[in-house]
């Protein structure tokens, strides 16, 4: 058995296991919010997306510098693995975010009232964009290198989608305040830990979505070698 | 109550479809090797003749 294979198992295991006792924190052990009720449940998991999608990126932008200082396949492979994770959890905040929105706002997306849902929109669009441009270049080289440009550049959307509910203060909650979290112990205690098992669950998406590009780069190298034959003849 | 099971019914089903999407991709890639593979040993075993 191999490291690479040893580790997926762990982390496939681990984030089942964290998974299932987020589970019961958010449902049986943290308390019911006195405002808004059962609602409130949905905060934990809607954070705990938002920040690995805003983490994902941040690791397509180090995957980015990475490429461009050693131009290895290895790290656009998780520039692009940790893009896709990214978006998948963004579009899970958003939606979730949406889902919360309707009870407690009165509607499912009041955009003119709250800049974040704006940005968070035009982050999602930019992201999807970077794949846009994988698929349209073909030569391997020059699809690294700009997709590394892109995910660097790209990355700036993100402090600002983060920041934009302290600059512009509208609707959304600000949870962690310069005087703390607005949160009791048994509630900041399964927050925390709702965020520990979604950074374990995209590091064993990250494996198993970095592996996949692996083996897509066997298969082109298997059908070249086969067109090329033992010999090396065309 | 309604909201809260839409809510977590969309992270089950996008973190489901994810990973689903990329198991059916890998078993797809991994048959693609076996075969390419066993196309490489056949014709080199027919150089080899």
């Amino acid at each position: 058995m191999n490291r690479g294979l040893r580790w997926r198992d762990l982390l496939n295991v681990l984030s089942g296991v964290m998974m299932i006792a987020a589970l019961y924190l958010v449902f049986l052990y943290a308390p019911r919010e006195a405002t808004m009720g059962d609602v409130q449940r949905i905060f934990y998991f809607h954070v705990a997306s938002a920040w690995v999608g805003f983490f994902a990126f941040f690791v397509t932008l180090l995957a980015g510098i990475g490429y461009l200082r050693t131009r290895t396949r290895a790290s656009d492979i998780v520039g692009l693995s940790s893009a896709e994770i990214g978006v998948t959890f963004t579009a899970m905040a958003v939606i979730s975010g949406s889902i919360w929105a309707k009870p407690t706002w009165n509607a499912w997306w009041p955009w003119l009232q709250e800049p974040r849902l704006i940005l968070v929109t035009i982050l999602l669009l930019i992201y999807l964009a970077y794949f846009m441009l994988r698929a349209f270049l073909e030569d391997e080289e020059q699809k690294a290198r700009f997709a590394a440009v892109y995910g660097i550049v790209a990355f700036a959307g993100v402090p600002v989608t983060f920041m934009s509910i302290h600059w512009w203060q509208r609707l959304h909650p600000i949870v962690f305040e310069k005087q703390g979290a607005g949160l009791t112990q048994p509630m900041l205690g399964t927050f925390m830990f709702c965020l520990l098992t979604f950074t374990v669950l995209y590091f064993s998406l990250l494996l198993h979505r970095s592996r996949l590009a692996s083996l897509a780069d066997e298969v082109q190298e298997l059908t070249q070698r086969l067109q090329t034959g033992p010999g090396g003849r065309k | 109550m309604s909201y809260l099971f839409a809510a977590y019914a969309v992270f089950w089903t996008l973190t489901f479809a994810f990973v689903f999407s990329i198991s059916s991709r890998q078993r797809r890639l991994e048959k693609e090797i076996e075969s390419l593979q066993r196309a490489l040993e056949a014709e080199r075993q027919h150089v080899s003749e």
